[in-house]
């Protein structure tokens, strides 16, 4: 028994050393995907793992890749665990890797200054450090379309254009880690300007599932407004208590991660009214998602189940793969290399312009506000717009809403050279 | 034939008291120090990308192998069970950063190393109770000692610096002019710094286990009351216990985030993680110093060859991969209970009790 065991390890030693080849050869685009498909926040990450790599296989079977050069997708699985995004990292990074999505806070703070030095740019898309928006400070870190504060001020900006912000009180419920509180700042600071009352009901890890006290409180309080920064699991759970409060569901706004269909399909009929904020077109109608079903979902080369091709954080993933595709585009545009480095991926991402007419082309018309890259700013002045939930799916209620640039800029440039504060060796760049 | 002791003869008592008083037993420690230092460093791990078998697998393997120690201390050696191991590894990592942000041109070596003591005072503290309650009761004590320390990484700001993102973010830091910490430190100057920290470590824990002290903590575990009979004090012998282990998971804590991770939240320390470090103590064997690198390495490993041969063999993705590794090794933890208590470190010792005698049996 002792010697097969010995054995069988040595010999799965062996063979998994053998089997690591390099997967960088002539002409294609290696993009690892570190997805989460297992843990706590799977449901989640299964949809946006499956839009992302759909998106590629499309281009791959309709386009044959982009400018002439297919597109090697991997996933690593990391279970939404940063332990496990080191080895995911790892694992990838030797095999010419463009890009990282971490789809984890936690691991774009790791990945953060290990950026520079690997010179593989991080695209953490609505998540991970907001003060990465400052290009200047963070030449290889981008948050297209928006960081939390600029969706923050957007759902601020829309409370005030429905029955005005001034003198209300807004409750903030959120998931008490690090992304939970980002937003805090912003409301303390935009508060007394905007003479708004905030009520924090802080949800912690644990009792996500249990929030009775914390809408106890919300009775008690009673705001105008429920904003909420929640995720996974915390989602359907507040919304249930909200419910059962019958707190205003139409006065209740979700952030783009506590908006998508999984969280609100096990609350169904009594979500209704709902409001979430989102930066990715929902549905099937682009042709662009038409295609995805077409060249891939129908021929069999998804994951994904079809009833979720369309859904809220489907279509987030394939905006996630828009981006890098336009940026490897734009990539080999300035390189004129077909097949690009990392570093040239950066320059991509900084010069890509997702322009309305070039949305229109990729069959994306009115999917998302135009994005263009920028040098100093690395957010590229994208907008939010706001759905509401009908009680089965979600309807678009808004048009883009713009974030409060003149608002968020400044503390976001605070933020920046705080980060930087305690690394005296870290490398900015100049713009322009 | 091979592991003879025959005609080996002590006769000094200083000989008697070796640490590895067979001479096979030396030249084995004698090989894997040279592969750890001289073989390891440049060539990584055969067939394997180097940055992975450093990163992934040997900085991680060696730093658990200081909590397993650690955590072996308490629950092999002195059998007092604890859940609170992933918070006192925060306690140390969070120790460090802020030594760290108050003293940036001290060695950051010595600062991890001070940082064990903060973790020691915390562990200690948290120990007190084990003078009172016993088994389940002290499990749940240590469990409420995990989920306060996560509150206090959440909620005190002074900890993580008012960071906006809560998180605390490692700087760089050079030691002799290496670059020891930081994205742009080398895996190789991470990992001898790691290794050189665990061979100091394990050579306390290993001398401190076969001393006066190690005793006084198997006598408590094997029965107090005895124990307190013929003169061993349970108050000294369980708070040394517990503040000893916690400066291992505390020194352990700090080199996770320094070397290894780069910048950790919370999660990094979370009660799943204190079960892991269990599984390690389970798995190797409780109350053993070799068991707890067996361990160590084994979990950590297990599911990183288990993905790869899934992959390369069988074509099955990473995803089912991972559900598989959690139940093989819940399956391997329940089956090793049963059928071998004692662990890999047990397995071992039959490994070399064999290895005495072959080929002739008899």
């Amino acid at each position: 028994m002792l010697k097969k065991l010995i054995v069988g390890v040595l010999g799965a030693a062996l063979v998994t050393g053998a089997s690591y080849e390099t997967a960088k050869a002539e002409d294609t685009l290696y993009v690892p995907s570190l997805s989460y498909r297992t843990g706590p926040f799977a449901g989640a990450g299964v949809q946006i793992a499956n839009g992302f790599a759909d998106y590629f296989a499309m281009l791959n079977a309709r386009d044959g890749g982009i400018g002439g050069a297919k597109i090697i997708m991997e996933e690593c699985e990391t279970a939404y665990n940063a332990q496990k995004g080191v080895e995911c990292y790892e694992a990838t990074k030797g095999k010419g890797a463009l890009v990282y999505n971490p789809y984890s806070t936690g691991i774009t703070l790791q990945l953060i200054p290990k950026a520079p030095v690997d010179e593989i740019p991080i695209l953490s898309m609505g998540y991970g450090l907001s003060a990465a928006a400052k290009g200047e400070t963070f030449p290889w870190t981008f948050t297209y379309p928006a960081s939390y504060w600029s969706q923050m001020s957007s759902i601020l900006k829309y409370i005030d254009a429905n029955g005005g912000v001034k003198g209300k009180k807004i409750g903030f419920i959120y998931l008490d880690v690090g992304y939970g509180k980002e937003p805090i700042p912003l409301l303390e600071a935009l508060g007394p300007k905007m003479g708004f009352e905030v009520a924090y009901f802080p949800v912690g890890v644990k009792e996500m599932q249990a929030q009775s006290a914390q809408w106890l409180n919300v009775r008690k309080e009673r705001p105008d407004w429920m904003v909420m920064w929640g995720f996974g699991a915390m989602n359907a759970s507040a919304i249930k208590e909200a419910a059962k409060i019958r707190y205003p569901m139409d006065k209740f706004i979700g952030n783009w991660w506590a908006a998508a269909d999984v969280d609100l399909r096990p609350v169904g009929e009594s979500g209704k009214g709902y409001i979430g904020a989102n930066f990715s077109g929902i549905g099937t109608d682009f042709p662009a998602v038409q295609d995805m079903i077409k060249h891939v979902v129908d021929a069999g080369n998804s994951k994904a189940d079809p009833a979720d091709v369309g859904g809220v954080l489907y279509n987030r993933g394939m905006f996630n793969a828009v981006i890098v595709a336009e940026a490897i585009a734009a990539a080999q545009n300035a390189t004129g290399k077909k097949s690009i480095t990392g570093a040239d991926m950066r320059v991509g991402l900084e010069t890509f312009d997702l322009s309305a007419a070039r949305l229109g082309e990729l069959g994306l018309a009115g999917f998302t506000a135009p994005i263009k890259g920028d040098c100093a700013d690395h957010e590229g002045a994208g907008s939010v717009f706001m759905q509401q939930w009908n009680g089965s799916s979600w309807d678009q209620i808004s048009d883009p809403i713009a974030p409060m640039t003149d608002e968020v800029g400044p503390l976001l440039t605070d933020a920046a050279a705080q980060y930087v504060s305690d690394k005296p060796e870290w490398k900015t760049q100049s713009c322009n | 034939m091979f592991y003879r002791e025959a005609g080996q003869y002590n006769t000094t008592y200083e000989q008697d008291l070796q640490a590895f008083p067979i001479k096979q037993d030396k030249i084995g420690i004698a090989i894997w120090l040279v592969l750890a230092y001289l073989f390891v460093p440049f060539f990584g791990i055969p067939g394997l990308e180097y940055g992975f078998a450093m990163n992934a697998i040997m900085i991680p393997v060696l730093i658990f192998t200081i909590t397993t120690i650690g955590l072996n201390i308490l629950v092999g050696f002195t059998g007092q069970i604890s859940l609170g191991t992933g918070a006192f590894m925060g306690v140390g990592a969070y120790a460090c950063y802020k030594l760290t942000s108050y003293f940036p041109d001290t060695n950051i070596i010595i600062l991890i190393l001070a940082s064990g003591f903060v973790s020691a005072i915390v562990g200690a503290l948290f120990g007190l109770p084990s003078l009172r309650i016993k088994g389940f009761y002290l499990v749940v004590a240590t469990l409420a000692a995990q989920f306060f320390l996560e509150w206090c990484f959440i909620r005190v700001g002074w900890l993580y610096n008012y960071n906006p993102s809560g998180a605390i973010e490692v700087p760089q830091r050079e030691v002799l002019g290496w670059i020891v910490t930081g994205a742009s430190a080398e895996p190789m100057t991470r990992y001898l710094v790691v290794l050189s920290i665990l061979v100091f470590l394990a050579i306390i824990a290993g001398n401190l286990t076969r001393g006066r002290i190690g005793r006084s903590w198997m006598m408590i575990r094997d029965m107090d009351i005895a124990a307190e009979l013929i003169g061993v004090r349970p108050l000294t012998a369980k708070l040394s216990a517990f503040a000893v282990s916690s400066y291992f998971i505390g020194v352990s804590g700090a080199l996770m985030v320094f070397m290894w991770l780069g910048a950790a939240e919370v999660e990094s320390f979370d009660v799943n993680h204190s079960f892991l470090y269990l599984f390690m103590v389970i798995l190797g064997g409780l109350g053993s110093i070799t068991g707890s690198f067996m361990g160590a390495a084994f979990i950590w490993t297990f599911p990183i060859i288990l993905k790869e041969l899934g992959k390369s063999w069988f074509g099955i993705n990473a995803t089912v991969m991972e559900n598989v590794s959690l139940v093989a090794i819940g399956v391997m933890i329940v089956v090793i209970l049963i059928a071998e208590p004692h662990g890999m470190a047990r397995l071992w010792q039959i490994v070399k009790q064999k290895l005495r005698i072959w080929p002739f049996p008899h």
